[in-house]
């Protein structure tokens, strides 16, 4: 299989990100397959959140190139020297487009580019009411049907007609995340393991090719992380969206990722299957942080790396 | 029951000790500050003259004040009674609110046609309809994008002064045909320069977010008062703009002449249909932002200034321009307030840069602030308080059987006024309506209540 060499999304090259003198990450580079799911995975303070800010264009990374393609490998592989070459963002072709997201302002990234993102502690717009928030997450969609608020303000009606399919759209997600009944209500309003599920319909309804997902079971319990799983798989399965996913919780991580990237104190130190990474005994020692072989039995049958 | 009185009376000697502690600190403040006082003698030493009385007039006060709070907040929670009435009055209360939205439109609609409305009361109710106007138009600002802006009045003087030199210096000098015309012709014009304006003052502040944001729009309104004040040749400096043109009837003056308003209409000339005419103007002008900014807050820009006010990292990663976003938002603002600022120019004939200074701003804010960032009711009903309630307050004949006929009761206006603010932000910290209404709905709109709602960080 082995997607992330072959036909990836997301290429990440020799990703470096100072802060000051502390380097959160240190020439990283990985890959990301087209409709994989890939987990970075590491202890706290490795510099994974740091990846993300860097991806989704929150962060300007000091060295290296992210490049993020719409199209397959050939297109990348096409146009990701000559797009590089000029000092250009991004650009399109017949074939695809291809972004290079340490270029872009954040909004960029998630507007041409289609990479959403949740965070680590959750963003909603709490004093909005759910349907709202997946609304506001259709923004420039909805601005264009407006005519830039003329059209809308005197009441067009081809804003009408785009403002109920993003209604109905918005309707899709809260069925998928089972909070149809709770649309009216704010989201402040709604139990932890219920925003989380809401925050991912509202990266979902922005119609991402890359939905980042950071720490998305953090706080939830077995049932609820077990919903969560079902729920990642099937929103790979039915809109072919490729995930990126910071996560702790190993059950989550050996159970759905295709493809593990590990880092420590801002490097790589493995990438591979789930298979791979769980048999890697640099990935144990650093999550574990021991190194006597018996001790390190012990904790992992404890943890459930097995 | 015998607990119930033991704790009573527990409860009373606590009240007593805690009212007492206050009163102490009173007599510590109030005796070197109020209790002596020097005066210059005849032979221009000092004379120290003690008011020891004026001293326990004011710690009793303040035992009293302190006795009553304690022991009214104390009882609160054992009248259980009491609460269950409130809860059953909540409906109808909010029915009232539902209904006073549309009577007090009706009420702003028939206003000048009633009896007992004098040239006191139009007046009265244009400066009302003046603020409820520059309210809803910083309500945009502060209420839905979440911006504190201090410097609001600088775009209502940009709205007069746009207003004032167009039609006094360049249609005059340009299409003097025009002159009839020209507060219909002027008043867009404002509108565009002072959300032009906006749109300067947004550039700079964009990245700055609270307290920082509030210094720099305070700075942004000082310096357009201070320009206006400085600069002779193009705003007259601190002569301001006089003889500037009263609006007309679409063309008609109104003049007691053969081509005036009461004649073409067969009237008997009365200089009140002038200030009529000018009541209908501004509240037309202001149902057009009533209109608009509720219209906004339903389509996609409204709805992206109140994601900023609740998360602006989270609109950044949902593909949303806040640097555009921010620029509407007070451009509309600011245009806003460029429309009252030519009506103002307008009815005032006259202008100058004190009319634009800081309390002018403080008193928007404050308006806002008080009816409840985000609800345009809020707005009103605290606008028709502050404005109409100071005014109010300059009748205060009666207090002179109270104190004595040397008690001058307009001096304490602005002491009460401050009273009032203090005790209403105890009461309701968010404003008088503070709960938002959501702005879609797929079954039905359930209010949202204000702990939730965020203030916005600039």
């Amino acid at each position: 299989m082995r997607r992330w060499e072959n036909e990836p999304i997301l290429a990440v090259e020799h990703l470096t990100m100072r802060f000051g003198g502390l380097i959160a990450v240190n020439d990283l580079s990985f890959q990301a397959g087209r409709g994989d799911i890939t987990a970075i995975i590491g202890p706290n303070g490795a510099g994974k959140t740091t990846v993300f800010n860097c991806v989704t264009g929150f962060y300007r990374p000091t060295e290296g190139r992210i490049a993020l393609v719409h199209g397959d490998a050939a297109t990348l592989k096409a146009h990701l020297g000559p797009v590089t070459a000029h000092d250009r963002g991004f650009a399109r072709f017949a074939d695809g487009a291809v972004f290079l997201l340490e270029r872009l302002p954040d909004h960029l990234v998630a507007r041409h580019a289609r990479v959403a993102r949740t965070f680590q502690n959750i963003r909603l717009f709490q004093g909005m009411t759910v349907l709202e928030n997946l609304l506001v997450a259709q923004h420039n969609g909805l601005m264009h049907a407006s005519n830039f608020t003329v059209g809308g303000l005197i009441g067009l009606p081809g804003f009408r007609k785009a403002e109920k399919a993003a209604v109905a759209r918005a309707v899709h997600w809260l069925e998928k995340v089972n909070l149809v009944a709770r649309a009216d209500d704010p989201a402040g309003d709604l139990p932890y393991g219920d925003q989380r599920r809401l925050e991912i319909a509202r990266a979902m309804c922005s119609d991402p090719v890359l939905l980042c997902l950071d720490e998305p079971a953090a706080g939830l319990n077995p049932r609820e992380s077990a919903a969560l799983n079902a729920l990642l798989l099937s929103i790979r399965q039915e809109t072919g969206t490729s995930i990126l996913l910071i996560e702790h919780d190993m059950s989550v991580v050996m159970e759905i990722s295709d493809h593990v990237v590990v880092l420590d104190y801002g490097v790589k130190i493995a990438d591979g299957s789930p298979e791979e990474i769980k048999n890697d005994p640099k990935v144990i020692a650093a999550y574990l942080g021991v190194e006597d072989e018996a001790e390190v039995e012990k904790i992992v049958e404890e943890v459930g790396l097995d | 029951m015998k607990s119930d009185a033991a704790t009573a009376r527990a409860d009373f000697a606590a009240a007593l000790k805690d009212a007492a502690i206050a009163a102490l600190i009173a007599l510590g403040v109030t005796l070197p500050l109020v209790g002596f006082r020097t005066d210059q003698g005849p032979d221009y030493k000092l004379i120290l003259t003690t008011r020891f009385d004026l001293v326990a007039v004011m710690v009793a006060l303040v035992f009293a004040a302190r006795l009553a709070l304690t022991l009214w907040t104390g009882h609160r929670p054992h009248a259980a009674g009491s609460s269950a009435v409130l809860e059953r009055l909540k409906p109808a209360g909010s029915a009232l609110f539902r209904l006073a939205g549309p009577a007090l439109l009706g009420l702003a609609l028939v206003l000048p046609f009633l009896p007992v409305t004098g040239r006191y009361e139009l007046d009265l109710g244009i400066l009302i309809l003046t603020y409820i106007m520059l309210g809803w138009g910083l309500n945009i600002v502060v209420g839905l994008a979440g911006l504190l802006d201090l410097g609001y009045v600088a775009f209502y003087a940009v709205g007069a002064y746009s207003f004032a030199i167009i039609s006094t210096q360049v249609i005059p000098a340009t299409l003097p045909a025009l002159g009839p015309w020209a507060f219909w012709i002027c008043l867009p014009i404002a509108g565009l320069l002072a959300a032009f304006w906006g749109i300067v003052l947004g550039f700079p502040v964009l990245r700055l977010r609270g307290d920082y944001l509030a210094i720099v729009t305070l700075a942004f309104g000082e310096i357009i008062r201070i320009v206006l004040l400085n600069w002779q040749d193009f705003s007259g400096g601190p002569n301001g703009i006089a003889s500037i043109p009263r609006p007309t009837f679409f063309g008609l003056p109104f003049t007691p002449g053969k081509d005036g308003f009461a004649a073409t209409f067969g009237l008997h000339f009365d200089p009140t249909h002038r200030i009529v005419f000018l009541y209908y103007v501004i509240l037309m002008l202001a149902l057009i932002t009533a209109f608009v900014s509720t219209r906004l807050r339903r389509l996609p820009i409204g709805r992206a200034w109140e994601a900023l006010r609740e998360d602006e990292i989270a609109c950044r990663s949902l593909g949303i321009n806040t640097t555009n976003t921010k620029l509407t938002a007070f451009a509309l603002g600011a245009m806003f307030g460029g429309f009252a600022g030519s009506f103002f120019a307008t009815r005032q004939g006259f202008i100058s840069p004190e009319s634009f200074n800081f309390m002018e701003s403080a008193m928007i804010l404050a308006i806002v602030v008080l009816g409840g960032a985000g609800s345009l009711l809020g707005v009103v009903i605290s606008a028709i308080a502050m404005v109409g309630g100071v005014e109010m307050l300059r009748n205060l004949e009666f207090l002179k059987s109270v104190f004595g006929p040397n008690f001058d009761p307009t001096q304490y206006r602005m002491l009460i006024f401050g009273l009032v603010m203090v005790l209403i932000m105890i009461w309701r910290p968010r404003g008088l309506i503070a709960t938002r209404r959501p702005s879609i709905a797929l079954k039905e709109k359930k209010t949202i209540s204000s702990d939730l709602i965020q203030e916005g960080h600039g």
